[in-house]
């Protein structure tokens, strides 16, 4: 047969395509394990970061990394809209992504500035164990930036209101502007700026043209260079997640009870 | 019995210095501008692409007598990129969190011309074992010029060499105030250029006449 008639062309690429398709999905097959292992101790690694029981820019080992999670931080699922523990599910093999596209373990959220299409009934969060008590409460936030969906976490204190950390562990932005949200020195910006106001309503936000210190200027935090939508996609986020349709309800309730 | 002959040395070396991809025949600037602010980052990168590029130079060789014409450079696209989703999925598997801050550039090794303009150039005419040498030694070029880009903008920018701090800054009590600026793009730009200045006053045959 000839090189260039058509039906040996078809034929060559259809044999082409299908070994390719054989190498990516046997690629995938192979280490998805691993990948899964992976990925989850990144989520932990920023977990702790968030919370700060590892410093932002901090290398860690991962066998340390996985130490320090089991031993100080503790993974619990609350009822978001009742802001009750659940306590017949097992919070590590709970995956709230996964819940959040389910039908039937989530509802879709009102029209929202945050871009939140839709919230899981259940939501994992993760206290960090302080001795005998619990010392902070770390919430996972998402919400849309400039180009996809910034993933993170939250972690507040026990008064509910004063942030230690603030961590993102994914997020499709620009490197070099948007993508500064992971950058060691913005993350550090965060420690000790309150979440809500007196009132209890959610105020933390992003400002252009510089937030004072956390001890003077409590509210604001730095936007980020170069990455004004970027910036409101974190503003808008927090305070989506910190109000009614998100922790809300939770957070009231710890404060209530005056702890996690 | 010499391991390499004389064309199978030149395909192998000849792109370090002579015939650079990078510095000689300007292909693959834009990942060399991008992923060269840590070594580890250029490192992992460059054994990436030599990789990619040995593979796909070796694959394209091997078919090439039975590759219609017509279609050609779909079929090189379809082995490069399958090559670099393998590549990417190793990564992942492996070097975890170095691949998320290469994040696309890896993915946008399919579309470096170093490596199709070897297949195109190069293997689709060449047997494969010169093919798979010509492939590693552009993948190795591509490397030196990162990994140089990488030591320099690395260490003035942050004084350290992979990771490792040399010089101590002066934020930590030491003497060495790091220059920011090698860690912006602009500066790989200038780097590559002033590293390709070097290069062809030294080899001045690679001078292009006006």
């Amino acid at each position: 047969m000839r090189l260039d008639s058509s039906a040996y062309t078809l034929g060559f690429t259809t044999v082409v395509c299908v070994v390719c398709s054989l190498l990516v999905a046997g690629s995938n097959v192979l280490l998805k394990d691993r990948q899964e292992v992976n990925r989850l101790l990144y989520l932990q690694k920023n977990v702790l970061q968030a919370s700060g029981l590892v410093q932002p820019g901090e290398k860690i080992p991962d066998r340390k990394a996985l130490e320090i999670f089991r031993s100080r931080v503790e993974p619990r699922l609350v009822n978001l809209q009742t802001g009750e523990y659940v306590t017949d599910m097992d919070p590590s093999r709970y995956d709230q992504r996964r819940a959040r596209g389910d039908p039937a373990q989530s509802r879709e959220a009102p029209p929202n500035p945050a871009s939140v299409r839709r919230i899981p009934d259940v939501a994992k969060v993760y206290l960090v164990k302080d001795g005998d008590g619990y010392s902070q409460i770390v919430i996972p936030v998402e919400g849309l930036g400039l180009y996809g969906t910034l993933y993170g976490y939250l972690a507040l204190e026990r008064d509910t209101s004063t942030i230690r950390g603030l961590s993102f562990y994914e997020n499709r932005e620009t490197p070099g502007l948007g993508a500064e949200v992971d950058n060691p020195k913005w993350k550090l910006l965060w420690p000790g700026r309150k979440a809500y106001g007196d009132d209890w309503e959610p105020r933390i936000s992003l400002v252009k043209g510089g937030a004072g210190p956390a001890s003077q200027d409590p509210y604001h935090v730095d936007a980020l260079a170069g990455a004004t939508m970027t910036s409101n996609g974190v503003t808008r986020m927090l305070q989506f997640w910190l109000h009614d349709l998100g922790f809300g309800p939770y957070l009231r309730k710890v404060r209530e009870r005056g702890g996690p | 019995m010499a391991l390499f002959d004389k064309h199978q040395r030149a395909a192998l070396f000849d792109p370090l210095l002579a015939n650079n991809p990078i510095g000689l025949q300007m292909l693959g600037i834009c990942s060399a501008l991008a992923v060269t602010t840590r070594m580890d980052k250029a490192l992992v990168m460059s054994v990436s692409l030599t990789v990619v590029a040995a593979l796909a130079s070796l694959a394209v060789s091997l078919i090439r007598k039975y590759t219609p014409n017509s279609v050609r450079i779909i079929v090189q696209l379809a082995i490069i990129s399958s090559l670099v989703i393998v590549v990417d999925q190793v990564l992942k598997a492996y070097l975890y969190e170095i691949s998320l801050e290469l994040s696309v550039f890896v993915g946008l090794i399919i579309t470096n011309c170093i490596v199709l303009g070897r297949t195109e150039g190069f293997a689709m005419q060449n047997s494969p074992w010169i093919s798979l040498l010509d492939g590693i030694g552009n993948g190795l070029g591509y490397s030196l010029v990162l990994l140089a880009v990488g030591f320099i903008r690395e260490f003035f920018g942050t004084g350290r060499v992979f990771g490792f701090q040399v010089l101590p800054l002066v934020s930590e009590g030491g003497w060495f105030y790091p220059n920011s600026m090698f860690l912006l793009a602009p500066a790989a730009f200038f780097i590559i250029g002033v590293l390709i200045w070097f290069l062809r006053t030294w080899k001045p045959e690679q001078q292009e006449k006006n």
